[in-house]
């Protein structure tokens, strides 16, 4: 038995037929091509499937497909606007944030779901917030300092 | 004559000896005369016309890539070691 | 053939081919893949979507050792929705050879037996049987139905006791190879090698103090967080294509060739974006299960690993014992130094003990050496490289030990290292000669950065440093380079970026045509689209793929001068290339960019491609890194909190610094994760009781300070701008600075990884005396 979903993903509605065991992270790589979001642990531990539901960080591992009815959904690939790429985007390409690139889009996701609720975290509360995305490659420095810098750059857009 | 570094575990071909000097302008040439001095040890480097898997060459320190045509000077060091490649 | 001719290395001086001030080499571009990369665009092998595909699933070992009787997958086939069932049966017989496969030789039998058991599971999780089904749920459940008889027989985990005699033995027909004698009773100790410099004993007379001390430590993984993973299509013309995440498209053409028993063309492989290796992605797991899933089916296959599997079933580095004594002299210089290291080969030979060997005492300058090593089967998974693999393991032990000594002798702990260190004419314990290093110039930079004399202030807190090496390697890689009619060139590569190197390659082929790096368009393509590349492993690809983009861009401006030729009815031999400007020799008005030029290719012959295939081995340059740590000990938990960090590298030249520095902030990451968290934990049976990431613990962005890198420039010779190899050297000397800093802060020296709370306030609630005073 299948079950018909429908849901709004990066501001677009969308439906589709998912079995009940299917979590959101299945059905957004396998059945709707979204594929930015990364599994690397299937069990929460890593982030790298970091996905914004109804304005809250989860793991898209661990939810069920099915619970996306009627809610919205933003994931890697709805960060970019139609302007161009976010300050977060751009703060990890100047900031060299990434190497291997396969926990980037759970960064980034998580990240911004940080700044939308602290606009100016102190390190500490970057690190804190992050804690939950495991990166292998760099040692969080860079990551961690592009965080930093998009919420300054964001901050000044507010500003103007 | 260029000096060869006998690997431990080859030195008892060479009665325990670590460094023997044979002739030889090529590594293949360096090889046979080994060979003739100590029987047994052709087979312990090479496999058929090439050094055996997993073995490296370095010749005056530097890591060769021309296998047994690779040049030997006449106070060439040649040392057998393991390839390794890494991470 | 090597670009760089490096006549008398010992004697070599810094070699520069090319102007020192750089327009392209040193800055900070973007990355070409960058935004790819976050936008979720990047395409990894996990996101391969094919017609008609399949999901595989594969059924491993509960079992850490065991006789598999016999196989029953009769009711798995019978699920619907199940298309194909494999066990080590339809491999088919192989010839067993020993295959050397661009990254060590390998028995074929162990490489065929480690995908798919014959005879016996060796580990937990070894793969048994795999299916092909629908959906990966269906093929979950076909796994549950299939029935494996099990003679289950004893585990042999711990290293010491399986070097025993009498212990149970992996493999029956394995005898020690004893320094080139095969022992006569069969045993777990696959080999025992030994490097030999002076006369040990001799030395150790001269010694005022001995130090002998016994390390541990447990295996651990690379811990990247994007799984294995390969899909395969086994087509009805006998054609073979992989889509897979590899360090190695070619080797793992190499490796399923041969144990599939294809000729390597009949094969393609399309390494996809890769989510980190690190080591780990270099030997074959899934990729000819898949292929086999995909015969048998006549449809494409995709098996991607779980998490659990990555860490039951992949190669993780080596648990190690070590036994170093050295032998001292009151003033600080080492007489004599021995080893012994003994490494966990895992379920088959070929640990990298030997790189240990190599590296233990490999910073310093010692007349009397004797290193011993040993390779010894566990049933365990077989291991794999893990950055600078053997080194740290074998660093730990040895700076340690060193940092006793600079105590003892009251000497500063950087100085002890300068007074013993090597330089250019060194001669290591396994017989070379080291050409330019720069090992003295990091210990000098460390003395002058700030965190060396900083005050340390606050109870429980201590400073420590080490220093560690790794070779680098060079071996071989092949590129093309296509001029664009807008100026721009398309540069083909074959070794897989995991880092950055498409960049930091691209940048070398600017700064010789004098272009943007932004004007170079590099990719990484498949093994039928490009020549022969190694794997991108050693810390090799921006020095060798670099050189061969270097030659590359070479090989372009000589046909470009020879159009500006043509266009000015000149010999060639008249025209002077020079940072992308073509100019005549002697008639000043003729003069022409490459972008100008590069619009005028058809009307001078047509197309202009540029290409190189080198093998780089003979020039590439070792690295030498010194890390200062400061910690603070929690007396009451025995929590070790990192609070500075600093890495200093020889980095020859640092073609892209922020890739360079993320490369030194990467390896102290997992450094400090191998030191105070990391390990593998068995349960008796041989069960891994910690296989995810929320119980193995890798550290997070809480656990770390920021990092802080001085990338030293000593220039390797070897290279026309001086690059030397950088990403395995700074995951040498973490576990070492932060014990010697744990001592600082705690007064006690552990001489175990991983140094995890319990550890620390064991030793702490049974040191006697109290804290030494700071270094």
């Amino acid at each position: 038995m299948k079950l018909h979903v429908k849901t709004t993903i990066n501001g677009e509605e969308f439906e589709f037929l998912c079995e009940p065991r299917e979590s959101l992270l299945e059905v957004l790589r396998d059945r709707l091509g979204l594929t930015g979001s990364k599994e690397g642990c299937n069990n929460g531990n890593c982030g790298a499937c970091n996905v914004i539901l109804d304005g809250r960080l989860v793991n898209s591992c661990l939810v069920f497909a099915a619970e996306a009815a009627g809610r919205a959904i933003t994931t890697i690939e709805g960060i970019q606007g139609p302007e161009g790429l976010h300050p977060l985007q751009e703060k990890f390409l100047e900031h060299a944030a990434l190497q291997c690139g396969i926990c980037t889009p759970g960064f980034i996701v998580a990240a911004k779901a940080l700044l939308d609720r602290n606009p100016d975290p102190s390190e500490a509360e970057v690190r804190l917030w992050l804690a939950g995305n495991l990166c292998r490659c760099t040692g969080y420095d860079k990551i961690v300092r592009a965080v930093l810098e998009a919420a300054k750059s964001t901050a000044v857009v507010m500003e103007k | 004559m260029p000096t060869v570094f006998i690997p431990a575990q080859l030195q008892s071909f060479t009665g325990g000896a670590r460094k023997v000097e044979v002739k030889g302008k090529t590594l293949r040439e360096v090889i046979e005369a080994l060979d003739a001095a100590f029987p047994g040890l052709r087979d312990r480097l090479v496999e058929g016309d090439r050094l055996r898997p997993g073995l490296a060459v370095a010749i005056d320190s530097v890591i060769c890539s021309a296998g047994l045509r690779q040049a030997v000077r006449k106070d060439s060091e040649v040392h057998f070691i393991p390839a390794i490649s890494g991470g | 053939m090597a670009t760089v001719k490096t006549k008398k290395t010992t004697k070599s001086k810094k070699a520069s081919q090319i102007p020192v001030r750089y327009r392209v080499i040193g800055t900070r571009p973007i990355r070409h893949d960058g935004v790819d990369k976050v936008t979720g665009r990047a395409q990894y092998g996990a996101d391969v979507q094919l017609a008609g595909l399949l999901h595989g699933g594969i059924l491993r070992s509960p079992h850490a050792h065991a006789r598999i009787r016999s196989i029953d997958t009769g009711k798995a086939a019978a699920l619907p929705g199940v298309k194909a069932v494999i066990t080590s049966a339809d491999i088919g017989p192989v010839t067993d050879r020993v295959v050397d496969l661009g990254e060590g030789a390998t028995r074929l039998q162990h490489l065929r037996d480690n995908i798919l058991a014959s005879g016996k599971a060796l580990y937990q999780g070894h793969a048994v049987a795999a299916v092909a089904a629908t959906s990966p749920h269906i093929a979950q459940e076909a796994l549950r139905l299939i029935e494996v008889d099990y003679e289950v027989l004893p585990p042999v985990l711990d290293l010491r006791e399986a070097m025993e005699a009498g212990a149970p033995l992996l493999h029956e027909d394995l005898h020690t190879d004893d320094l080139g004698t095969k022992s006569m009773q069969p045993s777990n100790i696959a080999k025992h090698l030994r490097f030999e410099k002076g006369d040990l004993e001799k030395g150790f007379k001269k010694a005022d103090q001995i130090f002998e001390r016994e390390f541990l430590t447990s295996m651990v993984h690379q811990g990247y967080i994007e799984p294995h993973n390969a899909t395969a299509f086994w087509n009805a013309d006998g054609r073979l294509a992989i889509w897979c995440s590899t360090q190695g498209g070619f080797t793992v053409r190499q490796q399923a060739a041969a144990i599939l028993d294809l000729p390597v063309s009949s094969i393609k492989v399309i390494p996809m974006e890769i989510g980190g290796g690190f080591g780990g992605k270099i030997h074959v797991y899934l990729e000819p299960v898949a292929a086999l899933l995909s015969k048998k089916s006549g449809k494409p296959v995709k098996l991607v690993m779980d998490r659990a599997e990555v860490f039951e079933a992949t190669g993780p580095t080596s648990g190690s014992h070590i036994q170093v004594k050295i032998g001292a002299r009151k003033d600080g210089r080492i007489v004599a130094a021995q080893a012994q290291l003994a490494y966990e080969a895992g379920a088959f030979p070929g640990s990298l003990v030997v790189c240990g060997m190599m590296c233990i005492f490999a910073p310093y300058d010692l007349e009397h050496q004797r290193i011993d090593g040993y390779d010894v089967l566990v049933t365990k998974p077989k291991t794999a490289p893990y950055r600078a693999p053997g080194a740290t393991n074998a660093a730990f032990a040895s700076e340690t030990v060193l940092d006793e000594i600079a105590e003892w002798a009251g000497i500063d702990p950087l100085e002890i290292r300068r007074l013993n260190g090597a330089k250019e004419g060194t001669r290591r314990a396994d017989g070379l000669v080291y050409p330019r290093i720069g090992f003295l110039e990091t210990l000098g930079a460390a003395r002058k950065h700030p965190h060396a004399s900083a005050p340390l202030e606050g109870p429980n807190r201590g400073r420590g440093v080490a220093s560690g090496f790794w070779f680098n390697v060079g071996l071989k890689s092949s590129v093309t380079a296509a001029v664009n009619s807008d100026g721009t060139v398309s540069l083909t590569e074959g070794t897989p970026d995991i880092g950055g190197t498409r960049t930091s390659v691209a940048m070398q082929l600017a700064e010789v045509l004098g272009l943007a790096a932004a004007d170079v368009k590099p990719q990484v393509v498949d093994t039928d689209s490009v020549g022969y590349n190694d794997v991108t492993g050693g810390s090799r690809v921006t020095f060798a793929t670099g050189l061969a983009a270097i030659e590359a861009a070479r090989d372009i401006e000589r046909q470009m001068a020879e159009r500006a030729a043509r266009l000015w009815g000149v010999p060639a031999s008249k025209v002077k290339a020079a940072g992308g400007v073509y100019r005549h020799a002697t008639d000043s008005k003729k003069k022409i960019t490459f972008k100008e030029l590069a619009a005028r290719l058809d009307e001078t012959g047509g197309p202009v491609v540029g290409k190189a295939s080198l093998d780089t081995s003979a020039s590439a340059g070792g690295g030498f890194g010194t890390h200062i740590v400061d910690v603070e000990v929690d007396p009451e938990t025995g929590k070790v909190q990192i609070l500075r960090y600093t890495a200093v590298q020889d980095v020859g030249k640092a073609i892209h610094p922020s890739y360079v520095e993320g490369q030194l902030q990467g390896g102290v990451a997992q450094g400090a994760g191998w030191a105070l968290n990391e390990e593998y934990f068995y349960d008796d049976q041989g069960r891994l009781a910690n296989a995810s990431f929320l119980d193995y613990r890798m550290p997070t962005a809480l656990d770390l300070p920021m990092i802080d890198t001085v990338l030293v420039e000593v220039p390797n010779p070897g290279h026309p701008f001086g690059v030397r190899g950088v990403g395995e050297v700074p995951i040498v000397p973490p576990p070492a600075a932060l014990a010697n800093a744990i001592y600082r802060a705690a007064g006690v020296r552990l001489r175990q990884l991983p140094m995890n709370p319990g550890r620390v306030l064991e030793a702490i609630l049974t040191r006697d005396g109290k804290p030494p005073s700071k270094a």
